[in-house]
């Protein structure tokens, strides 16, 4: 599956909306994406291979911090269930041990093997959602991201299915009463559809940094290039000994846990 | 020909109007499910497949396994299944129909169901299995009114017919090997992540597939004048062992793969199905009821005496049928989900709404069985209306 690039995510946002009888907020949200998107192409950040590097070591400096998580949610419309069978999250923290279920313990460090550990959707280069959805709501665009078209999911699941990350959500109900506020910038989506991380592409789209990196108060997320070899992702990946969740499926993916 | 199924005594009105309440019923709770979401049914974040998936899947079995009548009445001229060839196409067309309705009534978006025609992605098997479901529905659909038609005309059946129900042989096979594909091809799911799941549907769906045609031709020869003879059934419960006695065997493939490489993500999905993990243990007495019915009905079906004895026959078939329902319509798909790959134990059990949507479909499905068994039977002369 190669990527699609933005102008094609457009047209098939727009006939999606038309065909998909879907929801009025949403397909307001992407009437006004054409304007948006012609600004990225002048200022907006062009990666070649977006990828996330975390410092687990500098995320549980502050006990209990949520920063990331708090602002992800708010700006993307993020409902909060309080029971755990609604639930939908784009960030989480999972026990260590949960998150690298594979790994073989004696590389960690024994004060991190309990610690919660930063976790969201892994925008795999080779990503098994990608490849199973029927409609192709779920697709790659060139830059690396695995993005939702939102309009045109199904909602059957089978990307849930495929995700050995367990990333996605499912809206098993109206998520819209169970946002504490909606952001306008946002689209809300429906019951019904899968939802997830995207990398913050709309704000990339406007030159800003994603919004878990701006949150982190110990700076412990780098957002960057993977083909830039100057990056700051890079830079890190060099100097330090990266891991990822599950390499042995192929999955490829690009958040990085620095050990 | 429909008006044949337009009359009819008492018991089978009474029959109709049983069913067609059920199908209201359920038709009532889907639109409880069509206003609330999918968050009526018993299905969570960690375990995303269900119930209407589960039924669907062993559904696909039973209209794959027609080709087991077709199939060697066609192919080895074995001319005593001509009876009831036309009985088990009828059974592939209302298999074929509720699993397509279980795929739509499992949908988030349901109005959105046209993208699969207008945004078709070819790697996905999802999109392969509705071509093939699709492309079965329509060959049992023409192939049975044609030679359904020409019955009742008492003419040969024209021959262009014959190359399509060859066709319709390897179908069958593809229907369920493209649905067992949508489960073995998830590198992420290690309980499904396995080459002999294939073959082990092909086998559940050729020994319940037949077990349930072989129930119904019992009750059909109960309250009519039809009777496929004794060589047929015969001939029917031997496939049925010889598929039987292979499931087993497949089963056991795993297990014994499983625990002997002692790989922990091969073995917790069979374990949390037969002895629970960490206190969850919902689907332990299922899955036990699975395997005792199962082993009982090998035992049954293996003894010539027990099996040639109707009596025997029939309980053999039943205990069949409700082993791989539980195997294949409870405890397969579950399974997949549980733990999650965050290792994470969610169990699952389908709330009342989402079990009165499948019995609605379900329902569904037996009126069309009746009523095409009903034409059938009324063209053949062998029920007087
Ligand atoms: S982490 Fe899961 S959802 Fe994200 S790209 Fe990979 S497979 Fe897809
Ligand atoms: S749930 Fe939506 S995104 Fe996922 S595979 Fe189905 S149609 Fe694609």
């Amino acid at each position: 599956m190669s990527g699609i690039d933005r102008r094609n995510f457009i047209k098939i946002a727009g006939l999606t909306t038309i065909i998909g009888l879907s929801g009025k907020p949403l397909a307001d949200a992407f009437a006004s994406q054409p304007a948006q998107a012609s600004a990225a192409e002048k200022e907006g950040h062009v990666g070649k291979r977006w990828a996330l590097v975390i410092d687990p070591k500098k995320c549980l400096e502050k006990e209990g911090c949520r920063a990331c998580i708090d602002a992800c949610h708010r700006i993307h419309n993020v409902p909060q269930f309080d029971n755990r069978k609604d639930e939908i999250k784009w960030i989480w923290k999972e026990e260590y041990e949960k998150a690298f279920l594979d790994q073989e313990n004696e590389f960690i460090e024994d004060s991190l093997k309990e610690k919660p550990v930063l976790v969201l959707c892994n925008h795999c280069d080779n990503p098994p959602c990608v490849r199973v959805c029927p409609t192709q709501a779920t697709w790659k665009r060139q830059d690396g991201i695995v993005m939702m078209d939102w309009h045109r999911c199904i909602g059957c699941r089978y990307c849930v299915a495929a995700c050995p990350y367990g990333s996605r959500s499912f809206n098993w109900r109206d998520p819209r009463p169970f946002i504490k506020e909606i952001d306008k910038d946002f689209p809300t989506r429906t019951r019904g559809v899968v939802e997830k991380c995207t990398f913050c592409n709309e704000r990339l789209a406007k030159g800003l940094p994603l919004a878990c990196v701006e949150a982190c108060p110990e700076k412990a997320m780098a957002f960057g290039d993977l083909e830039d070899p100057e990056s700051e992702v890079r830079q890190l990946l060099r100097n330090r000994f990266a891991i990822r969740r599950k390499p042995y499926l192929g999955t490829q993916p690009v958040v990085f846990y620095l050990v | 020909m429909l008006e044949k199924a337009l009359v009819g005594d008492k018991k089978y009105w009474t029959w109709v109007l049983f069913l067609m309440a059920i199908i209201a019923t359920g038709f009532l709770f889907y639109l409880r499910q069509l206003g609330y979401g999918l968050g009526i049914t018993g299905l969570s974040r960690d375990v995303t497949w269900g119930f209407y998936i589960a039924q669907f899947t062993f559904l696909v079995g039973v209209a794959a396994s027609a080709v087991m009548v077709v199939l060697p009445y066609y192919l080895h001229n074995y001319k005593m299944f001509g009876k009831m060839t036309i009985l088990g196409e009828f059974l592939a067309i209302s298999a074929v129909t509720m699993c397509i309705l279980f795929i739509t009534v499992d949908l988030g978006q349901p109005m959105r169901a046209f993208n699969l025609i207008l945004h078709p992605s070819p790697s996905s098997v999802l999109f392969w299995d509705t071509i093939v479901l699709s492309g079965y529905l329509l060959l049992n659909v023409i192939i049975s009114r044609v030679t359904l038609e020409s019955e009742r005309k008492g003419i040969k059946p024209p021959s262009w017919i014959k190359p399509i129900i060859i066709l319709s042989i390897p179908w069958a096979i593809s229907i369920h090997t493209v649905t067992a594909f949508i489960y073995s091809g998830l590198g992420g799911r290690p309980f499904w992540f396995t080459a002999i799941l294939t073959p082990r549907f092909l086998a559940s769906a050729f020994a319940s597939g037949p077990a349930f045609l072989l129930l119904v031709v019992f009750i059909v020869r109960k309250f009519t004048r039809f009777d496929p003879g004794r060589e047929p059934i015969q001939k029917l419960a031997q496939i049925i062992t010889y598929a039987m006695l292979l499931n087993l065997f497949f089963i056991l493939l795993e297990v014994f793969t499983a625990f002997y490489s002692r790989i922990p993500d091969h073995m917790t999905s069979f374990q949390y199905l037969f002895s629970g993990l960490d206190g969850h243990s919902k689907l332990v007495p299922w899955m036990w009821t699975s395997v005792t019915l199962g082993v009982l009905a090998a035992v049954l079906l293996v003894n010539p005496k027990t099996r040639q004895n109707e009596k025997w026959l029939i309980f053999a078939c039943a205990a069949v049928f409700v082993s791989i329902w539980i195997d294949k319509g409870i405890g397969m798909v579950v399974a997949g989900f549980v733990p999650t790959p965050l290792g994470a134990i969610t169990e699952y059990w389908p709330t009342f709404p989402e079990t009165m949507i499948t019995l609605g479909v379900y329902a569904l499905g037996f009126l069309m069985i009746t009523i095409f068994y009903k034409i059938a039977l009324s063209v053949r002369g062998e029920i007087s209306t």
